[in-house]
């Protein structure tokens, strides 16, 4: 336990900030905690938790990805036009046609990074803006609604009880994250992208095949992606080409919320749920409160101001029982 | 007094390696030329030449980074073999540590051992074999860590250790460390020495690689000196002196007589009284006279540095006093200092004193800003290249063109431009903190002549260093700081070096 807190400082940390706002919320607000909320929770936020393991293997191998949610929506159309030629297809189809597309945009975005050695931020926004204009240019900004029906429908998967029932994409995202957990904490494969966030030219010089790193980590990315535009589908019931615009900022703030370091090397995928789960509670609790909802995201932007410079360093080396200096300081 | 070349052999059973008649080219340099070297089982080997000796080339050369011209004989432990490669070099027991030790901060002490054993064919990640590793590995060391810390809690010498034991978890017979003490305190080389001597004990051999060898001398047996991709020769390091090596790796007799001077009765520029910071320095008094060059030896951590960041007017006294030309001064920050005359060269140069990536001529400029600019406060192009020309001139330093970036130029060039900055604001004092840092032996006679030039003019100089010779040969007077407080005051005219180096080093 003190090991595990030692190297997940950031997880230990937005545990214990989510724990004491659900708490808040739940006394502030009694449906809070029934049943049908906590379902609408992780329904709802499902998806963000798929891009959000996605975008940490980036981030894990010194990375960065801006492009994903446009890359889900290019994914998205394609999928529904792929599956109206087909004549509807099923979930197997779907979801590896998905995947599939999903990887290319990724390998894309690999393929250029290593090969032009341009840093991750500028080939995605270019990809981001490139993406984004040829979707709006071919499709006119026309929305698909005639989906078949086995897309649309929702799976009830597991029932809380009380009217609250988790659907399809939660037993997806529960997945995800597993695979997620596996790559990067249980095959060589997943150390060798932390050791290339961490020391690109260590890993190198250590043998590490550092551009096949880096199409695993953007086509990781790229699966999560085209796994998670699926599912946006089976929530909204409709293919619109500009919906998905802005996710990737909410997703990448609470990954980083969730421990993951900017500039490689470290975070996890409990991080990643939780970094999700505490922008998603806040908003779910303004909501109840009745807030306005113009107040959401300068509420959000502050949550995560106080949640990353509030370094609760002491409180976590009391905890562990040693004190210990931020890395920063002593990697430079 | 010449030392012989060496006649000692290596001990029973063939050699870690031996390499001969290595001869490397890059297009139109001579990298390597006819050089061969050889380590003996368990040995503790130096190697020694200045930046571009073709040090590291040959390293490279054994480690099967570059092939040798045809022609060349290497074995590795007996073997011999046609060419090498990386792999094979590995395979064969032989590790380089580089200088930046090439870890990985945020992943655990145990991965970083057993990483070797992460790369290759991908498959699961077996987390108790990886500590087991780890563990066996630091075991011949006979050091203890905490294996699940991450690595970016252990100081740089832990980090060292992580990355010698690595070098043994796979199988490491001979270990090649570049630079291993060039960021250590005296007590974590001890502990680095330590270690080295239980892996010699067990027959693993360590190549030390540096042009900083006075603290590993000791524990070496033979020293080969590399000069301009040549073998100047290898030597019993018992008896070897850093300035006999000195002279060896630049291949001329440096100056090595006292320069030490009287000031008479200059006026006294700098004077402090009970200057206090706690856990920095303690009661600090001293005086400095014009023309006068006073050297502040001390191990690091000592508060050397710290004194010299509250002189500069980066740190506050919390009591004390100090005079600058015989005023009382508060300084509230490093701009005020600058203005009334002070100057600083920081111990790292290459990060904090230039900025590597900008112009020669901005960099000379830095400091002088106002004083170049014209009507409107924009910088006028005249002023500054009239401004860029005097400084370099001033001390012939060597550029090619005053547009190309500072990275381009030599570690000792570099130090011309920091010196010719600062000089431009006419300084009162100039705090020299460790002025010779990853210069080579032979560009340090310049930057001392410059540093007594400046001192004729009437500046007032303080020389931080931890290296005796530095500032025996170099100063007027000898402060010796230890714990935060000056300990003794030396004059290198009447004390023999011998008894400062041992009073410092003790």
């Amino acid at each position: 336990m003190r090991d595990y807190l030692r190297t997940h400082e950031g997880e230990a940390r937005i545990l214990v900030v989510l724990a004491l706002l659900m708490l808040v919320l739940g006394i502030a607000s009694p449906s809070f905690f029934s049943a049908s909320n906590i379902a609408s929770l992780l329904n709802n936020n499902a998806v963000n938790v798929i891009w959000a393991v996605g975008l940490l293997v980036v981030l894990i191998a010194g990375g960065i990805d801006i492009s994903f949610a446009v890359g889900a929506s290019v994914v998205q159309y394609l999928t529904a036009l792929v599956l109206l030629w087909l004549g509807g297809g099923n979930w197997l189809i779907g979801l590896v046609c998905a995947g599939v597309l999903g990887i290319l945009i990724g390998s894309i975005n690999a393929a250029l990074i290593a090969g032009f050695r341009i840093i991750s931020i500028i080939i995605t926004i270019a990809t981001f803006n490139a993406l984004f204009g040829l979707l709006m240019f071919a499709t006119s900004g026309r929305s698909i609604y005639d989906l078949p029906d086995w897309w649309t429908d929702r799976i009830g998967v597991i029932s809380l009880g009380d009217g609250g029932t988790l659907t399809l994409p939660v037993a997806v995202m529960a997945a995800s994250m597993l695979a997620t957990w596996f790559l990067i904490s249980r095959t060589t494969t997943g150390r060798q992208l932390y050791a290339f966030g961490d020391n690109p030219e260590g890993a190198r010089r250590a043998g590490v095949a550092t551009v096949k790193i880096q199409f695993i980590a953007y086509g990781w990315m790229g699966l999560m992606a085209g796994i998670g535009g699926l599912m946006q589908v089976n929530i909204a019931q409709e293919v619109v080409p500009n919906a998905l615009i802005g996710r990737e900022l909410d997703v990448l703030a609470a990954v980083v919320l969730g421990g993951a370091r900017l500039g490689g090397g470290r975070g996890s995928v409990l991080g990643c749920f939780l970094g999700v789960l505490l922008v998603a509670v806040v908003q779910n609790g303004l909501n109840l409160m009745g807030v306005s909802p113009y107040a959401f995201k300068m509420v959000i932007g502050l949550t995560i101001l106080a949640a990353i410079s509030l370094t609760n360093v002491e409180l976590m080396s009391r905890l562990t029982g040693r004190t210990w200096r931020r890395s920063h300081d002593q990697n430079n | 007094m010449m030392t012989a070349p060496s006649t000692q052999t290596a001990p029973d059973g063939p050699e870690a390696i031996r390499f001969e008649h290595i001869s490397i080219r890059f297009g139109g340099l001579q990298a390597l030329d006819d050089v061969s070297f050889s380590v003996g089982r368990g040995e503790v080997h130096c190697l020694a030449g200045e930046n571009g000796s073709g040090k590291s080339t040959l390293i490279k050369a054994i480690a099967g980074v570059y092939q040798p011209a045809p022609g060349a004989r290497m074995s590795y432990f007996g073997e011999t073999i046609p060419a090498s490669s990386p792999p094979l070099a590995r395979k064969k027991g032989v590790a380089v540590i580089w200088q930046d030790l090439a870890l990985f901060p945020e992943m655990t002490v145990a991965e970083n051992i057993a990483f070797d054993s992460l790369v290759g064919k991908p498959r699961l990640v077996n987390y108790g074999t990886i500590r087991e590793t780890a563990r066996t590995a630091l075991g011949k060391l006979g050091v203890e860590l905490d294996l699940a810390a991450p690595l970016r809690s252990l100081p740089i010498s832990g980090r060292q250790i992580v990355a010698i034991a690595r070098a043994l978890a796979s199988d490491a017979r001979l270990i090649f460390m570049d630079e291993p003490t060039a960021s250590l305190t005296q007590a974590e080389t001890d502990h680095l020495l330590a270690v080295v001597r239980v892996l010699s004990k067990s027959g693993v051999a360590v190549v030390f690689v540096s042009h900083r060898l006075a603290e590993v001398l000791d524990i070496s047996s033979r020293v080969t000196v590399l000069r301009d991709g040549k073998l100047v020769g290898v030597f019993d390091a018992a008896g070897m002196t850093q300035s006999r090596l000195g002279e060896l790796m630049t291949g001329r007799q440096l100056n090595q007589a006292v320069s030490a001077r009287d000031p008479g009765n200059a006026p006294v520029v700098l004077q402090t009284a009970g200057l206090t910071r706690a856990g920095e320095y303690e009661g600090v008094n001293l005086a400095i006279r014009a023309g006068e060059i006073v050297g502040l030896i001390g191990l690091i951590g000592a508060g050397r540095s710290e004194l010299a960041h509250t002189l500069f007017g980066m740190t506050r006294p919390r009591a004390g006093e100090i005079r600058l030309a015989g005023k009382p001064v508060r300084f509230a920050n490093n701009r005020q200092a600058i203005g009334a005359g002070v100057a600083y060269v920081s111990e790292d140069r290459l990060s904090l004193g230039l900025v590597q990536q900008q112009s020669i001529a901005d960099n000379t400029v830095i400091t002088t800003l106002r004083a170049i600019s014209g009507a409107g406060g924009l910088i006028s192009a005249r002023r500054k290249s009239a401004a860029v020309t005097r400084g370099v001139t001033e001390f012939s330093t060597k550029i090619g063109s005053p547009d190309d970036a500072v990275s381009t130029l030599s570690g000792g060039n570099q130090q011309r431009i920091v010196l010719a900055k600062w000089l431009a604001i006419s300084p009162k004092l100039l705090i020299l903190d460790c002025p010779t840092v990853g210069v080579d032996v032979g560009a340090r006679d310049g930057i001392y002549r410059i540093v007594r030039a400046l001192a004729d003019r009437g500046i007032a100089i303080l020389m931080i260093s931890d290296e005796v010779p530095e500032v025996y040969f170099n100063c007027d007077r000898i402060l010796h700081m230890a714990a935060g407080r000056i300990v003794g005051e030396f004059d290198p005219r009447r004390t023999p070096i011998a008894e400062l180096e041992r009073t410092v080093y003790a």
